[in-house]
């Protein structure tokens, strides 16, 4: 089984492709520490530095990361689908196009 | 087996007790007009080094402290064997000799005014021969790890940077905090959405109060100037690498303090006064921060990148750590530390930390980092507000 996916806390909603993955691949899921937890499969692609979801996320349901809060569900997200800016939202603040630089 | 822990540590043990692996003779600026004396003096004698800066005149209450503090605090680095000051006139030069002199470490302070930049010039080569005599004479000692001060920043992060390079500090960091190590981080804007952890990490509730009243006083300072951090987190290059929120990358950030309780809280350029992980009050910008640092005491710096920051520092040497395998591919020449393997499951995070950990030990021992090699000399003053 092709290693594929690194977790913060085995307990995390998502884990982050160490490389490009493919829909329809199966992959294997290790922690930090060097331990295989499972195995998940693809539903969708995902880039190299992406999330992927390990188990399904309803809407405004919480997503944790680093064993913490780093969002909410803004979609229903499937087990093995790629977790973004297109189906999470921060908690803490609306995104917006301020920048530093601009007033 | 033998572990990173059984690598024979050598150092300069100063006159404080404190331990420095580099044993530069400083020749300081006080204020702008001064560089070019320092500069004339640090040519004229070999094994000297020059640290000039663009202020010093006309500053005024917090900010001339900041700037002072921060003069001190470099020129009492336990990196800096002695140190000739050169400034403008006497007064000022004589509160920076004496900042400096509690140390115990050899200093002497010249001032230009009635005397010219030339007859200055002499004066303070004759003293600073005398110096460079005196340091270059100075053993290596051996020395033990929890007596090196370690600081950390991250710069120019990607997803690599939070979930690799980052997590590998965090070990290092809760095992030289187990070994008694002081330990220094901070960024204090770039912690956003990730502020409610450190809070929970603060060892008591005083140190989270005066964590949070210092962020606080952040965010409100860049709201006066009617922006938004919170707009411009994460970037559009964080989110093409795969960063959704803004407390996905400061969570990610913080993963540098690893599961260390923070025992205290820094004013910028302020020492800790006891072992343990500390949290300093400073800028995000790379070359402030880590300026920062070296002012507070701490003599080797490890520094995350995820695209390819760059920075060093004259005194506190900065050793490079990426797990972006393009950035080691195509910046090698700045990277001291491959943790790349992590992402390929050649090792993990305690491997990481071994790695990180062996470079230490050989920087330590003397081996110059890439941004040394590099003449990554930034010394950046954090500048609070205009002068006078």
């Amino acid at each position: 089984m092709k290693k594929g996916i690194l977790l913060h806390e085995t307990a995390d909603d998502v884990g982050v492709a160490v490389m490009d993955l493919k829909k329809g691949e199966e992959v294997g899921v290790v922690t930090l520490e060097g331990q295989s937890v499972r195995q998940i499969a693809l539903v969708t692609d995902v880039p190299l530095g992406h999330k992927v979801a390990m188990q399904p996320l309803a809407p405004k349901q919480h997503v944790s990361e680093y064993g913490r809060a780093i969002g909410y569900a803004s979609a229903p997200i499937a087990a093995g689908e790629h977790v973004h800016v297109h189906n999470i939202k921060s908690l803490r603040w609306a995104a917006s196009a301020t920048n530093l630089l601009e007033k | 087996m033998t572990t990173v822990h059984d690598i024979p540590l050598t150092g300069y043990r100063r006159e404080n007790g404190r331990v420095g692996i580099r044993n530069h003779v400083l020749i300081l600026s006080v204020d702008d007009i001064s560089n070019a004396a320092v500069e004339g003096v640090a040519r004229l004698i070999r094994g000297t080094m020059a640290l000039t800066h663009p202020y010093g005149r006309l500053q005024f209450g917090e900010d001339l402290h900041l700037t002072f503090d921060t003069l001190i605090g470099t020129g009492c680095n336990p990196n800096i064997a002695a140190v000739v000051v050169i400034g403008i006139e006497p007064k000022w030069t004589d509160y920076i000799v004496s900042g400096i002199a509690k140390t115990g470490k050899p200093v002497a302070g010249f001032s230009i005014e009635r005397y010219g930049d030339l007859k200055t010039i002499e004066m303070a080569s004759r003293k600073a021969k005398e110096f460079v005599h005196y340091a270059s004479e100075l053993p290596r000692v051996p020395v033990k790890w929890d007596e090196i001060w370690v600081s950390t920043k991250c710069g120019e992060s990607d997803t690599t940077s939070g979930l690799a390079s980052n997590p590998t500090v965090g070990r290092v960091f809760e095992r030289l905090e187990k070994n008694g190590n002081t330990l220094i981080f901070g960024e204090t804007t770039e912690v956003t959405g990730a502020e409610d952890k450190i809070i929970e990490q603060c060892a008591t509730p005083e140190v989270a109060a005066q964590f949070k009243a210092a962020f606080d006083n952040y965010q409100q300072l860049v709201e006066s100037q009617g922006v938004s951090l919170m707009g411009t987190q994460p970037t559009e290059g964080n989110i093409r690498g795969g960063l959704s929120t803004i407390e996905e990358k400061a969570l990610g950030n913080v993963e540098k303090m690893g599961r260390c309780k923070i025992v205290g809280f820094l004013k910028p350029a302020q020492a800790p006064k006891s072992p343990g992980l500390h949290f300093m009050d400073s800028s995000s910008a790379a070359a402030e921060m880590v300026t920062l640092c070296c002012a507070a005491g701490a003599v080797l710096h490890l520094f995350t990148t995820g695209q390819g920051n760059i920075i060093g520092n004259p005194i506190e040497p900065v050793i490079k750590l990426s797990a972006n395998p393009n950035t080691v591919a195509t910046m090698s020449e700045h990277i001291d530390v491959d943790v790349s393997g992590l992402l390929r499951f050649e090792f993990n995070l305690d491997g990481a930390a071994d790695r990180t950990m062996e470079m230490m030990a050989h920087t330590i021992n003397g081996r110059l980092t890439s941004a040394e090699a590099l003449r990554h000399d930034e010394f950046v003053i954090t500048k609070l507000y205009r002068s006078a």
